[in-house]
């Protein structure tokens, strides 16, 4: 037997080590279907608690839309349950193609092409279409999964200060002598919630011939007047060379991602792409369901208007309660609380009060700037909202943070 | 030695510290969360280029690259 006792032991030492390092993550088991009203197991073993949910990607409410689920359960009807096969054999439908040219009407490009996740996108794009004599300039904060991506291509890679447009130029400058350079950026970062300035990145790339690549998961369907991404809201649309993003967030919750952008890019995609050549695509249940999403968010944008008040009431309630926020106007909305167990301290305590949502720390943000990260859906109603301000504020009473300054919260609590 | 100590910790600050967070020889900067380990790599490639040396990657680890004095050993290891 390979897996001896040796090896079984070896390997739960590891285990051990990273619980000694306090990142073991445990799940939670929820009980309903993904909602802002949901029921969690925790701890495990205990009855669901029924918990307001304010830490899900759930954007636009759409995770269990009946219209949504109807139109899954017709493809399912239609079109099966999967297609055994990858792509380029036997593994494209009608509908596979059919999203992929709403996909992009809606983000206003030029062509598109599926992918299982929009890890795989980022996993697959830039070893499609760069070669070792290009540079990819990516900003500091991007998505794990752009690291991966960009670690996987044989290109050369640097950073630059999150959102600094000098130092971004700077690089730009310094690699000129490159076949190809690529700047990388999330469109809303989505640890502090910030959008990128896309504008300028735009400028720098017409001035330095540069590609520009946006990683939009946490903009696509609501950032912008019409919902259609960070290009959008910095009136770029038409400009960025290469947008990726998600259909498991605001548009649907349930899975698949994609490259969209200049049509030779994406066609070197569909010919290179590991993840898209080696992998089956998106099930056609879930094809039906992100098509619906992208009629009804095509149709009106009362969805991400409701989403823009939501998040608008729940920032200002912080803001008078006395909290420190990372500024931002999108719904991914930071609590700031700087200390690590404080910010798990304050994640339990907010559970006791009906209130599902997760604190973060070092590594997966900075050192000194553990959060509550809280997401605002358009699927809140008011009433969730008022009861999850009035569980912070009572927990801020609890550990006197209100009204307090970051200098005093950590010189409360330390770093 | 102390000149080049300077040189890569005044580079350090230039590169990739964004607030007031003092940065001496032995300030841990990779298991400190002040540079991460994907964003290293132009600390690398300056050191290659000031010094005209080639670190191999297995060599440029996160350990050997955690402080200014660390650095300065393994930068001196090539020089030499």
């Amino acid at each position: 037997m390979a897996y001896s006792e040796k090896n079984r032991e070896m390997f739960a030492g590891v285990i051990e080590d990273i619980r000694g390092a306090g990142l073991f993550k445990e799940e939670r088991y929820i009980h309903s279907s993904q909602a802002a009203d949901i029921e969690v197991e925790f701890p495990a073993g205990a009855s669901p608690k029924k918990v307001i949910n304010i830490c899900a990607n759930n954007y636009l409410g759409m995770s269990s839309h009946p219209e949504v689920v109807e139109a899954a359960h017709d493809g399912l009807t239609s079109h099966g349950y999967g297609m055994s096969s990858v792509r380029f054999i036997c593994g494209t439908q009608d509908i596979h193609r059919k999203l992929e040219e709403m996909v992009t009407a809606f983000l206003g490009t030029e062509d598109t092409i599926l992918f299982p996740s929009c890890m795989d996108a980022n996993a697959g794009v830039f070893e499609a279409i760069l070669t070792k004599d290009d540079v990819i300039i990516s900003d500091r904060l991007v998505h794990a999964s752009l690291i991966d991506g960009i670690r996987l291509c044989s290109a050369m890679h640097d950073t630059y200060k999150h959102s600094d447009m000098e130092h971004l130029e700077s690089k730009l400058q310094m690699y000129n002598n490159r076949r190809v350079r690529v700047v990388v950026t999330d469109g809303v970062f989505s640890m502090d919630g910030d959008t990128a300035k896309l504008d300028d990145m735009v400028k720098l790339c017409d001035t330095y011939d540069a590609l520009l690549l946006v990683d939009d998961s946490h903009a696509s369907g609501f950032i912008g007047r019409t919902g259609r991404g960070t290009h959008e809201k910095c009136g770029v649309m038409a400009k960025i060379d290469l947008i990726t993003t998600t259909f498991g967030k605001g548009l649907g919750g349930a899975s698949g991602g994609c490259v969209s952008g200049r049509k030779e890019l994406v066609e070197l995609c569909r010919q290179r792409a590991r993840p898209y050549l080696f992998s089956n695509t998106i099930a056609p249940p879930i094809i039906a369901g992100v098509i619906r999403v992208l009629e009804i968010l095509s149709a009106s944008t009362d969805r991400r208007d409701k989403l823009e008040r939501n998040t608008q009431f729940w920032r200002q309630g912080l803001l008078d309660a006395g909290f420190v926020l990372k500024e931002g106007d999108t719904p991914i909305v930071p609590v700031m609380l700087f200390n690590a167990k404080l910010s798990q301290d304050f994640s339990r305590d907010l559970f006791e009060e009906g209130i599902y949502a997760i604190g973060f720390f070092f590594p997966v943000v900075p050192k000194g700037q553990a959060r509550i990260r809280t997401q605002i859906s358009a699927g809140h109603e008011m009433h969730h909202l008022e009861k999850a301000l009035d569980a912070f504020i009572k927990v801020g009473k609890k550990y006197n943070i209100l009204g307090k300054s970051k200098q005093e919260i950590i010189e409360m609590y330390g770093m | 030695m102390d000149e080049m100590k300077e040189i890569i910790r005044n580079y350090v600050i230039e590169e990739y510290v964004e607030d007031d967070t003092e940065i001496n020889f032995d300030t841990p900067l990779i298991s400190g969360g002040i540079v991460d380990s994907f964003s290293m790599v132009s600390l690398k490639r300056f050191l290659e280029n000031k010094y005209q040396i080639s670190i191999p990657d297995d060599q440029a680890t996160p350990e050997a690259f955690d402080s200014v004095n660390k650095i300065t050993d393994l930068v001196n290891d090539f020089i030499r």
